[in-house]
């Protein structure tokens, strides 16, 4: 089953295009990873999606519904959870949950029967009577989870959920995530962090309004030309990873090279092996550990999307 | 769909922040309190006991020494000033460079100089000049002891041609209808009602909608079935429960603590009041649709908050504007507000008086809840 389609939506604000002619569909169960710079338009394309931006073309469907002629029917259909998180600071975690329940049409048994098994699925007995406020950033985010959840909505739409909280907070969070997509729920999630890019079962990604990747993260890896024929990519551990990048950027059988922690991974043409560009570096005074051969992380993938993508634009056609 | 989805989760939550809202509390019922404390005890636009200086030259002689001046025609002249309640003799001075300096130095407001032949002018039958110095910049003292020094002169003039007993030929009886003691507090504070009460309800409401969209909430908002009329309703709706408590114990308030008389009925003016209240809100959401920050919201009140207070008629008649300011009056609520309130409190007005002023500022509400719905919808972009 379909959860959203996307065919060839568009908006426009004045002469300015911010989402230009993007398709796309996701599979109901799927997390849906939406990926791609500031600016590029996530937002906006999430906004049309929610039904409350109008689309300046093309069509979409969210949920069965037409986001077009019935934008009311989705809001009340979905869930969304925003980067801030969106609760009431001086509410309780109770009239939190309340008050959003209420804006869904919740009220009475059903409504208490709901806090309660959200209460109860996010461990936040202890805080119920806390104003939000005074949550730390994981608690506050499995609040806003369980806020976006009461009304029982198909799809959520999570737009850079885990932005600015700890590294334990992420991972129960996407146990969370892994659990409801389990029971049938689809997620729309955009983030920054390359793990959390590595856990989706989909991805796209949108450049500058454009949608340049779309696919699961195994097809991505393999996209034929992510390592161009006559070509191959090499780990090269070593100290002082600043200036060896700097060094090898220089060398004409590098045709790509970028740092990832204490290694550079560099795109190499098959004249030169691994080895033997570990020997020029050496003799250059360089203390390199290990070299090892590499296929494309999802990282590189997007990289090397962005810069055709961008050599495409700086010359004309 | 229902326009109005999502009212009553917007009312619940509102209800709750307000009433946590401290300072929305503070804001509402203490400042308001204080504020007509303030006026109402210290502002008194009857002018009386003006600071007067005399340099009496009447009967002096080149001889004689200049500290014994004075007739009994200037003195039995001076007693009329001094039992005007207007003015208050301080001190005689004893050259016209004293007498300015008093003036210049503002220790006195009236300079009274009478000339040396004052008395023998008098005597022989002829024109007595008598020279009243008035310090023009405060223009209520200055008109005050302009009128009253004339009159003092003319009384004196009539009860030198007359003759004794004689009544005047005509003579008028003035009445002063509402307000007949012309109590200041009687005056001020109904028309103060309609400005206090557009502090409160403006601001708190603009703030309200401002804290939301800095804090990331309204975002939110618009992704749920709300729909922006019932956003702002909700909104509006413990706001307009706090602006009727706070126009209840202003009332309570100017007439127990005050002794400002209602002539009219309390009810029908809380009633018609919430029409003005209603219009305060919107202005407030309307506000809020433009300013992204706290200051914004507050400077955009107080734009609003000026006109009110200086073209409603609360300070200045508004029959002596220029006509654009007239003009411009009736655009402005506080103006059927004070009309409302000193109606209903000063003149014991009812509803044939004032039904087209309640009916004024009910449209203006609506039109201005349904242009701020308008602009509500585009923010979203």
């Amino acid at each position: 089953m379909t959860a959203i389609r996307a065919e060839k939506i568009t908006r426009r604000f004045g002469e300015f295009t911010a989402v230009d002619g993007v398709s796309f569909q996701v599979e109901a169960g799927e997390i849906f990873g939406f990926l791609g710079p500031n600016g590029s338009g996530k937002t906006v394309t999430i906004k049309m999606l929610c039904g409350i931006l109008p689309l300046s073309g093309g069509d979409a469907w969210v949920d069965g519904i037409d986001v077009r002629a019935d934008p009311d029917s989705v809001r009340s259909r979905i869930g969304y959870m925003s980067q801030k998180f969106s609760l009431y600071d001086d509410l309780t975690v109770l009239e939190n949950l309340r008050f959003y329940g209420k804006v869904y049409g919740l009220g009475g048994a059903k409504l208490e029967r709901k806090i309660e098994e959200i209460i109860e699925q996010n461990n936040i007995r202890p805080y119920v009577n806390r104003q939000a406020g005074k949550l730390s950033g994981g608690w506050k985010q499995r609040l806003a989870l369980g806020c976006a959840l009461l009304h029982e909505p198909h799809i959520l739409f999570l737009d850079e959920p885990t932005a600015g909280i700890d590294p334990v907070a992420r991972r129960q969070l996407w146990d969370l995530l892994f659990e409801l997509s389990g029971r049938g729920i689809t997620f729309f999630v955009t983030t920054h962090y390359m793990d959390e890019v590595e856990r989706c079962s989909h991805l796209a990604y949108l450049y500058y309004g454009k949608l340049i990747a779309d696919g699961t993260p195994a097809a991505l890896r393999h996209l034929p030309d992510m390592t161009p024929p006559g070509t191959h990519r090499v780990e090269i551990t070593t100290e002082d990873v600043t200036s060896a990048l700097r060094t090898a950027r220089t060398l004409p059988a590098v045709r790509s090279a970028t740092i990832f922690g204490r290694s550079i991974h560099a795109l190499i043409e098959d004249s030169v092996s691994g080895n033997e560009l570990g020997e020029i570096l050496r003799r250059k005074g360089y203390d390199v550990e290990d070299i090892r051969s590499l296929a494309p992380s999802l990282e590189d993938v997007f990289v090397e999307l962005t810069d055709r993508r961008q050599k495409e634009l700086e010359t004309p056609a | 769909m229902n326009a109005f989805r999502g009212l009553r989760a917007m009312i619940y939550k509102e209800v709750l922040h307000a009433v946590r809202d401290r300072m929305a509390l503070v804001f509402s019922f203490i400042v308001p309190l204080f504020q007509m404390i303030i006026l109402g005890f210290a502002i008194d636009t009857n002018v009386r006991q003006v600071h007067t200086v005399v340099y009496d030259q009447s009967g002096r002689s080149q001889s004689a020494g200049a500290q014994d001046a004075g007739t009994s025609e200037s003195r039995a002249f001076l007693d009329r000033f001094r039992n005007s309640d207007t003015f208050h003799i301080r001190k005689f001075v004893h050259s016209d460079e004293e007498l300015n300096e008093e003036l210049i130095a503002g220790r006195a407001r009236v300079g009274i100089k009478i000339p040396v032949d004052f008395a023998r002018d008098l005597v022989n039958g002829d024109s007595a000049q008598v020279l009243v110095l008035v310090d023009g910049s405060d223009s209520a003292v200055a008109g005050q002891a302009l009128t009253v020094s004339s009159q003092i002169a003319l009384d004196e003039s009539l009860s030198r041609l007359l003759p004794e007993h004689a009544p005047a030929p005509i003579e008028s009886r003035p009445k002063i209808l509402f307000n007949p003691a012309s109590r200041s507090p009687n005056f001020f504070l109904p028309g103060m009602l309609a400005v206090l009460l557009l502090f409160v309800t403006t601001m708190l409401t603009a703030l309200s909608v401002v804290r939301e969209k800095e804090r990331g909430t309204l975002e939110q908002l618009l992704v749920t079935p709300v729909k922006p009329l019932a956003l702002m309703l909700g909104k509006i709706a413990p706001y307009f429960a706090l602006g009727v408590s706070e126009l209840c114990a202003l009332l309570v308030f100017m007439r127990f603590v005050f002794q400002v008389p209602i002539h009219g009925d309390a009810l029908l003016l809380t009633l018609l009041s919430t029409c003005y209240l209603f219009v305060n809100l919107t202005l407030g959401i309307l506000i809020s649709t433009k300013a992204n920050s706290h200051p914004e919201a507050m400077q955009l009140s107080m734009m609003i908050m000026l006109p009110s207070l200086f073209l409603s008629g609360y300070i200045f008649p508004r029959e002596n504007m220029p006509l654009i300011f007239f003009l411009l009056s009736y655009v402005v609520p506080a103006t059927y507000m004070v009309d409302i309130s000193r109606g209903v409190i000063l003149r014991g007005a009812g509803v044939t008086e004032l039904w087209i002023d309640a009916l004024v500022l009910a449209s203006m509400g609506v039109c201005i809840l349904l242009f701020a719905a308008k602009r509500f919808q585009k923010m979203i972009v």
